[in-house]
């Protein structure tokens, strides 16, 4: 996750509570998925962004994760994202997300 | 309607081990935040020789002496292979070695900036007298040589940036202004190096194409640096400085900026300018960046990877006025990611894709090949980047179900027949779009296919000016041989409709 995405998820979340914060990937491959996801639970693993060693714990969730899915309204969903269902690997894109989530998340 | 059509094309490469370590942003960042890093010390080591870079396949691809195809028959990943019998000359271009490539950086310069140290010089003026594209006027734009003294006190009491030639200071480039950071020696060099390779790229283009210098009227640079001082920032123009030194003295020009789908809007608007009657052939030409170099270098590295980010592109593209043989540009079959559009990939591909297909009453499966972002997988895939082409192939395709013209299950067999593998370094704009359109030149007027789409697509966002997503995309097409004539009314039929009116004024005369 790119440095100035960090900030903006640290300032967001002290601004108001990591209980009350949310955060959605979009990102195509499993790999950097996960990554966005351990970054925003146990802390930037790259140590090199502003949350290198602050484990924030949030809610993280992939938009094709059946959490996010069945939250939508399903034609706005087809629309936008039934399509790159159809392309991605979405298995192991919810494999590494829901992984990183279960095993760092705290809310 | 007569289309302006693509005429030639070339594709450089330059092989830059030193500029990965001293130039490439991801290094220069890790210098400043971890000097003494495990990843700065071991770097070197990782660094290809230029054999390994000429005798990698999607670089003899790029250049034109492999084919797409060749990339499929030797599945991926293509590094630690060689490719027999490589050269570092090119049908359409070539790899240049890092030395020569500095002396042309010295050559291009205008304002005394760049200073090479007398031994380096004598050495590099020799390599390139023996340059088949670097005339004896450029040679010896060369010079003597300075002093080593010299170019350290620039280095250590003026800011000049040092250049590197295996791993030893050889030379450095001034700073051109005291406190302006737009004139900094960083920026210069960056500057520099952009325009060396697009003026390399340019000699190519008119080596290998049936056209005179002095017949290009324009040129368009479309590259992603920004050239300009303190009160200008982007003032330019790259496209005037490289056709300077590539000795088209009839041109003028401008840059397009646009990310990296600036090559593609430079395409639309060269074939435009043509279409319109306002130039006869336009010049569309880009250099290379230092910046990207060593982008992903962490994740090669930490997966015992050579430093795969280690040449600089550059291409050029020339558009002309319709021959009767060269492939059209279908001005007429534009695709355009609007304000209005939205990011969802889905609504992307559609704009570009579909939306231009369904005017001119074509099907996903009439254009047979697209290229889009052609990024070497060897590159992005070790990054967690993934395959980028085949990833827009599958969102292709994906509309293509979507919209009942392809099977499901024949989702792969699309990917195969109407795409290709990647070959084109990681620089950006090089690799959106245009790596093919000189093989869609070549494959068109074959006969091989009959339609090629180009799509270029830019991530705006990262000038942190909109949050907007940008891409464009034009459709390459075989000639079908008739230049149509002049839509001029002959003197003949003049006289006639002049005799006709006369007589019908005078049959009103008689009536009244």
């Amino acid at each position: 996750m790119d440095l100035e995405n960090q900030k903006r998820v640290k300032d967001l979340t002290e601004k108001y509570g990591a209980e009350n914060v949310v955060v959605l990937i979009g990102g195509a491959e499993a790999e950097s998925a996960g990554l966005a996801a351990e970054t925003v639970t146990a802390g930037d693993p790259t140590f090199a962004g502003p949350l290198a060693g602050v484990p924030l714990g949030l809610k993280v969730y992939h938009a094709v994760e059946p959490e996010f899915k069945e939250s939508v309204d399903a034609d706005v969903y087809d629309d936008q994202i039934g399509m790159m269902e159809m392309v991605l690997d979405v298995d192991a894109i919810i494999e590494e997300v829901a992984s990183m989530r279960k095993e760092h998340g705290k809310y | 309607m007569s289309y302006s059509v693509v005429k030639g094309t070339s594709y450089v490469l330059v092989h830059a081990p030193d500029m990965v370590l001293h130039n490439g942003t991801t290094q220069t960042t890790e210098k400043h935040l971890n000097p003494n890093s495990e990843y700065l010390k071991n770097l070197p080591n990782s660094l290809r020789s230029f054999d390994e870079a000429v005798n990698y396949l999607p670089n003899q691809v790029y250049i034109g002496n492999n084919k797409p195809a060749d990339l499929r028959k030797d599945p991926q990943p293509w590094v630690g292979k060689n490719v027999e019998g490589a050269s570092r000359h090119g049908k359409l271009g070539e790899i240049m070695p890092q030395d020569e490539f500095i002396g042309l950086i010295k050559i291009v310069d205008a304002f005394e900036l760049v200073k090479l140290n007398k031994e380096f010089t004598a050495d590099v003026k020799k390599k390139l007298n023996d340059h088949p594209l670097v005339k004896d006027e450029l040679v010896a734009k060369l010079k003597e040589g300075e002093e080593m003294a010299d170019i350290q006190k620039l280095i250590e009491e003026q800011g000049a940036e040092p250049v590197y030639m295996n791993n030893e200071v050889i030379g450095c480039i001034k700073r051109a202004h005291d406190v302006d950071v737009n004139l900094n020696a960083h920026v210069i060099f960056e500057n520099l190096v952009s325009k060396a390779s697009g003026v390399l790229a340019a000699l190519h283009l008119l080596d290998k194409s049936d056209i005179n210098a002095e017949d290009i009227e324009y040129v368009l640079e479309c590259s992603e640096e920004a050239c300009g001082d303190m009160n200008q920032r982007g003032g330019g123009n790259f496209a005037k400085a490289i056709a300077e030194v590539a000795g088209l003295s009839k041109a003028s020009g401008s840059d397009v900026r646009g990310f990296c789908a600036a090559p593609t809007h430079a395409m639309i608007s060269a074939a435009s300018l043509v279409k319109a009657g306002t130039f006869k052939n336009v010049l569309i030409v880009s250099g290379g960046s230092t910046a990207k170099l060593g982008m992903n270098g962490k994740d090669h590295v930490k997966k015992e990877l050579p430093i795969l980010e280690d040449v600089i592109g550059g291409f050029a593209v020339l558009v002309s006025e319709n021959d009767g043989t060269s492939p059209v540009l279908r001005t007429d079959l534009v695709g355009r990611h609007t304000v209005g559009t939205g990011s969802s990939p889905q609504a992307v591909i559609t704009s570009l894709v579909t939306e231009p297909l369904d005017r001119g009453g074509l099907k996903i499966t009439d254009i047979d090949k697209y290229s889009v972002e052609m990024q070497n997988p060897d590159v992005t895939k070790p990054a967690g980047a993934g395959d980028v082409p085949n990833a827009n192939y599958k969102m292709i395709a994906a509309l293509g179900v979507k919209r009942g013209e392809i099977e499901r299950t024949a989702l792969n067999d699309f990917i195969v027949e109407h795409g290709m593998e990647g070959w084109a370094p990681t620089q950006g704009h090089i690799p959106s779009g245009v790596p093919y359109v000189g093989f869609a030149k070549e494959d068109i007027e074959a006969g091989k296919i009959t339609r090629s789409m180009i799509v270029g697509k830019g991530s705006l966002f990262l000038g942190r000016m909109t949050n907007q997503f940008d891409g464009v995309s034009i459709v390459m097409e075989k000639n079908p041989g008739v230049v149509e004539e002049s839509k001029g009314v002959s003197e003949q039929e003049v006289r006639g409709l002049v005799a006709e009116a006369m007589r019908d004024f005078a049959s009103h005369l008689l009536q009244g």
